[in-house]
């Protein structure tokens, strides 16, 4: 057994008996950094140095029993969470050598217990996309098989589980950018109530949907990371004050009663077949612990994808505006006056994706159609945000599958902007209504991961935690992908 | 055919709150350039915005004070435009819930009063500022980029540019009055844009609007006002149509000129900023700045009249700024006599402060000081012309005037002995006048203190003087 391959839980088990050194454990995953990464492209940047550093330090925490449960434990951060002194490019041209000067709010967190950072993983450009493709630095390989995309935006952060590179990773979700890669790569990830992480230092693609949250090999890692990493921030006005729950306290098999929906909705047209099954036997799982299954409906739901696009793409070309060559960043070699310098720096910075996207959301704000498109997407938040409290009256989470497909073939639907799109189809509607999800390996489709997807209400991570432990106890999901070799 | 101007102000006043609108870098103004700068006001990637409560608080206070309704709820919106002054390419401001709205202020204008509509008062971030000083291209500073400001919206309710100039003043007045911001337009914390159409008189359509810009001064927009009029009734008169567009007040040669026009015309995609949580004003925290405000100037004014006696007229100069009327309540305290001070405030003060362009909290001479020399002349030390040498010494140097008197030996002649020798030495070198005088011509007497003053160079006791005068010229 490798020291990579464990678990959160298990490497806490390990420091705290001293039995190894948060040193050890920082260099069994750099030496599988470096093993894996020449087939997986997960990173954009290795920390080495940086985590040898760290790592002596925890070990000084742990002499001086000053160690919590993250203490040693080594982290990859996706690469559009600001680091200061590392590297946070976004996955783009556009901030390919930009270094920032202060650290995200969650990193601040992380750092304080002593998690050692390993490096910054690759994502969709400006976290704009399903399949890491995006990215104008490398394509990451989904760790299962290295001929398909491993999900995105958070591609890289979700590969780096599966492939053991870190024991944890951070990802951030705005349409499903956590749970889809995770439910593509077979790990677990979650993406919690919008509000809930501090989103000061995620560089912002839709500031009204973006969330922080964690990629785990298993539902009591995600538990543990959720206790540092939530909590309100005054540098986020949107971040709320709420008591902090101990997650872990939710860790429990017993669900015996529990109310679990099922909504038609989410397997409808488009969802394969082997998909289907998996998700449908891990109902009958969760039927068999005890917990009720209910039959419910989300009618707008249909909507939700347009009313996203709409939305995400708005906040996005506001957001963006801000990369214009004058502070950070690229800027043109050659222009002829201001407006010159603008466009060929933002034609030359920016991906197709990004551009796509910045033009359809200037399109939607701008005056004659603010109302045809802005505004009647709101209108549709509202109207699905009304069918999940409806739903919830009903039931206490909601379940389906988190993506339609298994992981799809790298550069099948790379020129297909729509069929792309529709990856995140069962999970934009949670964002949209700002409500907690988590994605959960339940079984393979064709020798590929399938993703469980819990919904639940808003703050209410404990319950989704308690049906997705009670599920992974009953469901051991012990399969490795072998692209890479497996070392369970 | 007549016309009649309409017009309407915009006014962007800096707030004077210690810290940024969304960050808590300092205000100040001045510093080196980007050094009153962080992550957040830069607009650096990842960075939020976080609503200073206290510019709500002084924006509910300068709505309070121009009489506006405050919102129980209104939002922050984005405004998206490029340039390199604006960190995020996009400026957070307020697009359809303002803070404040529906407030007026009133002026007088040939002594009859005038309510000017405020349509809205919303709060915005500022801008940096570009330097053009370097050849190659040009420099921003950024310490300016989110300093807090109010735009003040006027309705449309001025005819005249003498109604506008009147309406500017007053509301610097009250903005300074509840200490909202310092007003000064050299250092750009208060800057104004105007609009203005012309229309036959009658006619309740309105004409086509010009904006005006490049404003420095309150006379400035008066004069812009004032040729724009004229320009457009001409351009009417011949039978023209005039362009909507903005235009720049040349201060040099008094025209306003076309600006460069822009290739098209600015769509800035307003939308809610999703950074931030709506802003509520309960009817408590409202009341509660309500009960803050300080005294306003009709309310001074009044006041003044009942409690300290002053003319109607004295009053309303004095409380046409607050610093003036701080200065005269300062002075009041230690010096018993109002009239007094209000006349040297009106005087000698107004008059140096005219020729000087000073504001009175720029001038080094304390309400203490004032005191120090009005005193002087009541305990006959020095006499009131000379009062007015010293003042002018106090007014450039800051000296105290005791000091002044010493240094230059400005001491009355109050000795008996002394002046009787001087006195007695002018009555031998007129004789004529004394001759007049002793035939009953009482302007010779005028004539004889006014020699007597001439050789003492203005230090003799005036009351002295006269009295041994009148003694030796009865001998």
């Amino acid at each position: 057994m490798e020291l990579y391959s464990l678990t959160i839980h298990e490497l806490r088990e390990l420091l705290k008996k001293r039995e190894v050194s948060a040193l050890e454990v920082t260099k069994s995953y750099l030496e599988r950094i470096k093993e894996v990464e020449p087939k997986i492209d997960a990173l954009i940047t290795i920390t080495e140095d940086f985590a040898l550093q760290r790592a002596k330090e925890a070990d000084e925490k742990i002499k001086n029993g000053e160690d919590t449960d993250l203490t040693g434990i080594p982290v990859i951060i996706k690469d559009n969470i600001s680091t200061e002194g590392i590297k946070t490019t976004c996955s783009s041209k556009m901030l390919e050598n930009y270094i920032p000067p202060y650290n995200a709010t969650v990193v601040e967190k992380l750092l304080e217990e002593g998690v050692i950072i390993l490096g910054k993983s690759n994502l969709d450009e400006f976290a704009m996309g399903s399949s890491t493709e995006n990215s104008a630095f490398k394509t990451t390989k989904n760790p299962w098989d290295l001929s398909r995309v491993p999900g995105g935006s958070s591609g890289g952060s979700a590969a780096a589980i599966a492939a053991d590179e870190a024991a944890f990773a951070l990802g951030s979700d705005t349409g499903g950018s956590i749970r889809q890669p995770a439910s593509l790569c077979g790990v677990v990830g979650m993406k919690p109530t919008y509000g809930l992480v501090s989103r000061y230092g995620l560089v912002a693609f839709a500031s009204s949907l973006d969330q922080i949250g964690p990629f785990t090999k298993d539902v009591t890692d995600c538990a543990i990371v959720l206790n540092t990493i939530i909590g309100h921030d005054s540098k986020d006005s949107t971040s709320l004050k709420i008591d902090k729950p101990d997650y872990t306290s939710y860790l429990k098999e017993d669900i015996k009663g529990l109310r679990i929906g099922v909504a038609k909705e989410f397997f409808g047209e488009g969802i394969e077949e082997g998909v289907k099954e998996t998700v449908q036997e891990s109902i009958k799982v969760l039927q068999d612990l005890g917990a009720e299954i209910i039959d419910i409906s989300i009618p707008y739901v249909e909507y939700a994808l347009p009313a996203y696009y709409i939305i995400a793409s708005a906040e996005a070309s506001s957001n963006l505006a801000r990369y214009d060559g004058i502070r950070y960043g690229h800027i043109a070699e050659k222009y002829e006056d201001l407006i010159d310098m603008y466009m060929v720096t933002r034609s030359e910075g920016f991906g197709k994706e990004v551009k796509r996207r910045i033009m359809l959301g200037t399109y939607a704000l701008s005056s004659g159609y603010y109302d045809a498109y802005y505004k009647k997407a709101l209108k549709v938040r509202t109207l699905i945000k009304n069918d999940f409290e409806k739903a919830f009256e009903k039931c206490d989470v909601i379940i389906g599958p988190t993506s339609p497909t298994v992981a799809f073939k790298i550069g099948e639907r790379a020129n297909d902007p729509l069929a792309m799109y529709l990856a995140d189809i069962y999970t934009v509607s949670v964002n949209i209504a700002g409500l907690p999800g988590i994605s959960i390996p339940c079984g393979l489709s064709d020798g590929l991961p399938v993703g469980l997807q819990i919904i639940g209400r808003h703050f209410d991570e404990g319950k989704i935690l308690n049906v997705a432990y009670a599920f992974e106890q009953a469901n051991k999901f012990n399969a490795k992908p072998q692209a890479i070799g497996g070392a369970r | 055919m007549k016309y009649e101007a309409v017009i309407g102000l915009e006014v962007h006043a800096e707030l004077l709150t210690e810290s940024k609108i969304f960050c808590s870098c300092t205000t100040k103004f001045g510093g080196e350039p980007n050094t009153h700068v962080c992550p957040v006001c830069l607009g650096l990637p990842g960075t939020l915005p976080v609503l200073n409560k206290k510019v709500v608080e002084y924006a509910v206070r300068a709505g309070l004070a121009l009489n506006c309704t405050i919102a129980n709820f209104s939002k922050m919106d984005r405004k998206n435009y490029f340039y390199p002054d604006l960190p995020k390419a996009y400026q957070i401001s307020q697009y359809d819930l303002p803070l404040c709205s529906n407030g007026y202020v009133e002026i007088e204008v040939d002594g009859k009063v005038k309510k000017i509509g405020i349509k809205r008062i919303h709060i915005e971030e500022d801008a940096g500022k570009l330097l053009h000083e370097n050849t190659d291209g040009s420099l921003v500073d950024y310490n300016r980029a989110g300093v807090p400001l109010i735009e003040i919206v006027s309705e449309p309710d001025m005819t005249t540019p003498e109604e506008a100039y009147q309406y500017l003043t007053k509301l610097k007045n009250i903005l300074e009055y509840t200490e909202v911001s310092d007003c000064k337009m050299q250092e750009g914390s208060l800057r104004v844009d105007t609009n203005v159409s012309v229309r036959p008189v009658g006619s309740t359509e309105l004409g086509t609007k010009i904006e005006l810009k490049n404003l420095n001064s309150f006379r400035a927009v008066q004069k812009a006002l004032e040729y724009e009029i004229k320009r457009q009734i001409k351009v009417l008169e011949e039978g023209g149509t005039i362009v909507q567009e903005t235009r720049r007040w040349n201060e040099s040669k008094g025209i306003t000129e076309p600006m460069r026009t822009k290739e098209e015309a600015h769509d800035y995609r307003y939308f809610p900023e999703p950074d931030l949580v709506p802003i509520i004003v309960t009817d408590e925290w409202k009341e509660e700045i309500r009960k803050s405000l300080p005294e306003m100037p009709h309310h001074k004014r009044e006041r003044f009249i009942a409690e300290y006696g002053l003319p109607e007229y004295d009053a309303k100069i004095i409380t046409s700024s607050k610093k003036m009327a701080d200065f005269f309540e300062k002075c009041v305290l230690e010096y018993d006599s109002p009239k007094t001070v209000s006349n040297w405030l009106m005087g000698e003060f107004s008059r140096l402060m005219n020729e000087t362009g000073k504001e009175i909290d720029e001038v080094p001479v304390t309400p203490q000081m004032l005191v120090k020399l009005l005193k002087l002349i009541d305990n006959g030390v020095i006499s009131g012309s000379i009062a007015k040498t010293v003042f002018e010494e106090m007014f450039g140097t800051g000296k105290e005037p005791e000091v002044i008197v010493e240094e230059k030996g400005l001491k009355q002649i109050a000795n008996e002995n002394e002046l009787r020798e001087i006195i007695k030495k002018v009555i031998v070198e007129n004789p004529k006048s004394v001759e007049d005088y002793k035939n009953g011509k009482e302007k010779a007497m005028g004539f004889l203190v006014g020699q007597v003053m001439k050789a003492t160079k203005g230090k003799a006791n005036p009351q002295l003087t006269n009295q041994i005068l009148k003694e030796e010229l009865s001998k």
